[in-house]
């Protein structure tokens, strides 16, 4: 089985480039430029360099002591969330405006959620004196104000999305709009592995750097490369799509994908995409979506701005259908507790979005001797409030 | 032959609307065709919403969202179009994203529109080469036209690519916008659409988006063989009854 992208586009029946025609020509750029551009050793080097000397790669592989006791087999976390800017999001940056610099684009746009994807575009944006425009649903302004003012500060315009429920959903069809109004000067940098063809694979392909890491950090810690486990979040998939990318054929490396349960699956107020998703377009792909039986995509809903997507990138629609990877989702509640946990156990206070990957510990048992890796894809600075609130701390 | 393609050759500009099916009330939909073609409208093109139409303005996704609230459903729609051509004669295109169609099967979608008399449909994100080889042959099977869009963007190489694989009309978009941009034509417009007309395509030209009144009808209509108005019109729509229509198609031609 191949869990690769194909030539046309497709992760088994998944992905495809669903455009309308006024996307066709920057989109159809990309698809013909992005392999060679990133295999030119230039970029590489560039890439390679800002890694290293601005984001601070690589990124620990930190093996978790009181946590692997409390849950008696051995946790390594995977700390994205030492990154400049605290998340995974800024390896797709980096990558990205590398991209949109060769491609002579000087005008960026983004959508954001929970806000790291827009500080992290904000961030390169600033790095290269590009000017920048962030998408953010009016929603997710309230709830992740630190990370609107760190935008500010850096120099984007955020704009909120007004319409359908004022999340991630909404925020990107602003900024594929905003694609269409300005289709010459301007790069669109997709902040998870979903969109288009060949955004999946371009994102994941820059995030690959995480289970890169992972092999030979491991292989220091224990002597071996592959764990017994791999775990990650699933917003559109980008954390997870990195973690997982170097070890997607070696089965086994079993795959855990956490989506947010939001108040539980059957409660209407969830964003468990795998579970409530059905085969469809959205977001110029073909992939898992949560939508009517009518085909109108419907509003997802997770205490976390990230996990809040009603959709999965195309990759993980495919290991989920082809049963690759097992799909567990975690409700606010125990994504809460977990980070709360986390916190206490091991002095990491982790983004919500991560706190669901945590979460999984509770219900999911593993052997003493398991080797689990956790993408530890952000920290929880942006989320203090709302655990303030909620712990009532 | 279909009613499209028999509209078409006849020698006059074409004047197409587009509303949003299920606005502003649910059931308007039959009395608006009624009242467009007793307008002199050539073409109608009706709307079928979705929740996140990408290559709409403020304009159309308003009305598709109310639309929805009123409880639109794409059954629905066929349902009060079910003996639409006992009463109208004017050619009928059905416009939507292709996720509702997906869900519904495109087969069976197509085989609705048939029964109807629907003659065409427009699905900006149904792709081109996905269409040429995934269902084609679907819609020719039910005598549908399927009308791509290019924009002043697209290359020649493409257009003529679209041109041979169109069957009714090439959708040109006026300008790289989304739907009810109000910016007016201007010199970068008027090279495009002499761009086009110069290409000699087999099918004729229509265009579509930025089209609100008499001037900017008349611009488009100088190159291309007709204009499609939709924004406008469910502003238009909005504000007076749906008797009012005429008044509306004359302030236009
Ligand atoms: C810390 C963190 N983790 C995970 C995600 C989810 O995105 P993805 O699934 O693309 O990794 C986000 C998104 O905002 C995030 O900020």
């Amino acid at each position: 089985m191949n869990y690769n992208v194909n030539e046309k586009g497709y992760y088994g029946k998944f992905g495809g480039a669903y455009i309308p025609e006024m996307l066709y020509p920057n989109v159809e750029a990309l698809r013909q430029n992005y392999l060679k551009i990133m295999a030119e050793p230039s970029f590489k080097e560039e890439f390679n360099q800002l890694l290293k000397d601005y984001v601070g790669r690589p990124s620990p592989l930190y093996f978790a002591k009181r946590l692997s006791e409390k849950y008696n087999t051995k946790i390594y976390l995977k700390r994205e969330d030492l990154n400049h800017t605290g998340a995974h999001k800024i390896n797709n940056t980096i990558g990205q405006i590398l991209m949109a610099k060769r491609l002579g684009k000087t005008r960026i746009i983004a959508e954001t959620g929970a806000g790291q994807h827009g500080v992290a575009t904000a961030t390169v944006c600033a790095l290269m004196g590009l000017e920048c425009i962030v998408y953010m649903g009016e929603i997710d302004i309230a709830r992740q104000a630190p990370n609107v003012a760190r935008m500010k500060m850096l120099g984007a315009t955020v704009v909120p999305a007004l319409s359908g429920s004022r999340t991630l959903k909404d925020a990107t069809n602003e900024a594929i709009r905003d694609w269409i109004n300005n289709p010459v000067d301007t790069h669109y940098i997709i902040g998870s592995a979903i969109g288009p063809h060949p955004y999946p694979d371009m994102v994941t392909r820059f995030q690959s750097v995480i289970s890169e890491e992972i092999k030979w950090q491991l292989k220091a810690h224990e002597g071996r490369e592959n764990p017994d486990y791999v775990v990650a979040c699933i917003g559109g998939g980008s954390n997870a799509a990195g973690t997982y990318y170097h070890f997607l054929h070696d089965e086994n490396v079993n795959i855990i994908a956490v989506e947010a349960a939001g108040l539980g699956i059957d409660s209407g107020e969830s964003a468990a995409t795998s579970v409530l998703g059905k085969e469809g377009i959205i977001h110029g792909c073909k992939t898992l979506l949560m939508q009517t039986k009518d085909g109108q995509i419907t509003e997802p809903y997770s205490i976390s701005a990230g996990l809040d997507y009603p959709g999965v990138g195309p990759m993980h629609a495919h290991l989920s259908k082809t049963g690759r990877a097992e799909f567990m989702s975690i409700t606010d509640a125990d994504a809460m507790k977990a980070g709360l946990e986390l916190s206490k156990l091991e002095g990491i206070i982790p983004a919500i979005e991560t706190a669901h990957a945590l979460a999984i510990f509770e219900y999911k048992t593993f052997k003493t001797d398991d080797v689990v890796v956790v993408s530890l894809s952000g920290r929880g600075d942006k989320d203090l409030d709302t655990y303030v609130k909620y712990f009532k701390l | 032959m279909n009613r499209i393609q028999n509209k078409l050759k006849e020698n006059k500009k074409i004047l197409s609307i587009y509303f949003t099916a299920g606005y502003p009330s649910l059931n308007d939909t039959v009395s608006i065709i009624q009242n467009l073609e007793t307008s002199d409208v050539d073409m109608i093109e009706i709307g079928l919403p979705f929740s996140d139409p990408l290559a709409d303005g403020p304009t159309i996704q308003a009305s598709s969202s109310k639309a929805l609230k009123n409880g639109m459903t794409t059954e629905i729609l066929f349902n009060q179009l079910k003996d639409i051509r006992k009463t109208v004669s004017i050619p009928l295109i059905i416009m939507g994203y292709f996720n509702p169609m997906l869900q519904y099967g495109v087969e069976a979608f197509c085989k609705k529109c048939q029964e109807i008399g629907i003659d065409g449909l427009i699905i900006p994100d149904l792709p081109v080469d996905v269409y040429s080889e995934d269902y084609k042959s679907t819609f020719e099977k039910y005598g549908l036209v399927n009308v791509f869009l290019i924009t002043p963007q697209t290359s020649d190489e493409r257009i003529r690519f679209i041109d041979s694989i169109s069957n009714g009309f090439i959708y040109m978009v006026s300008s790289a916008s989304v739907t009810g941009s109000q910016s007016g034509f201007g010199d970068d417009q008027k090279y495009y659409f002499e761009r086009i007309s110069n290409m000699d395509l087999k099918n004729p030209q229509i265009v579509g988006f930025g089209i609100n009144n008499r001037d900017t009808f008349k611009q488009a209509t100088q190159y291309a063989k007709g204009a499609i108005i939709g924004s406008a019109f469910i502003k238009f729509i909005a504000e007076n009854t749906v008797e009012n229509i005429k008044q509306f198609v004359q302030s236009i031609r």
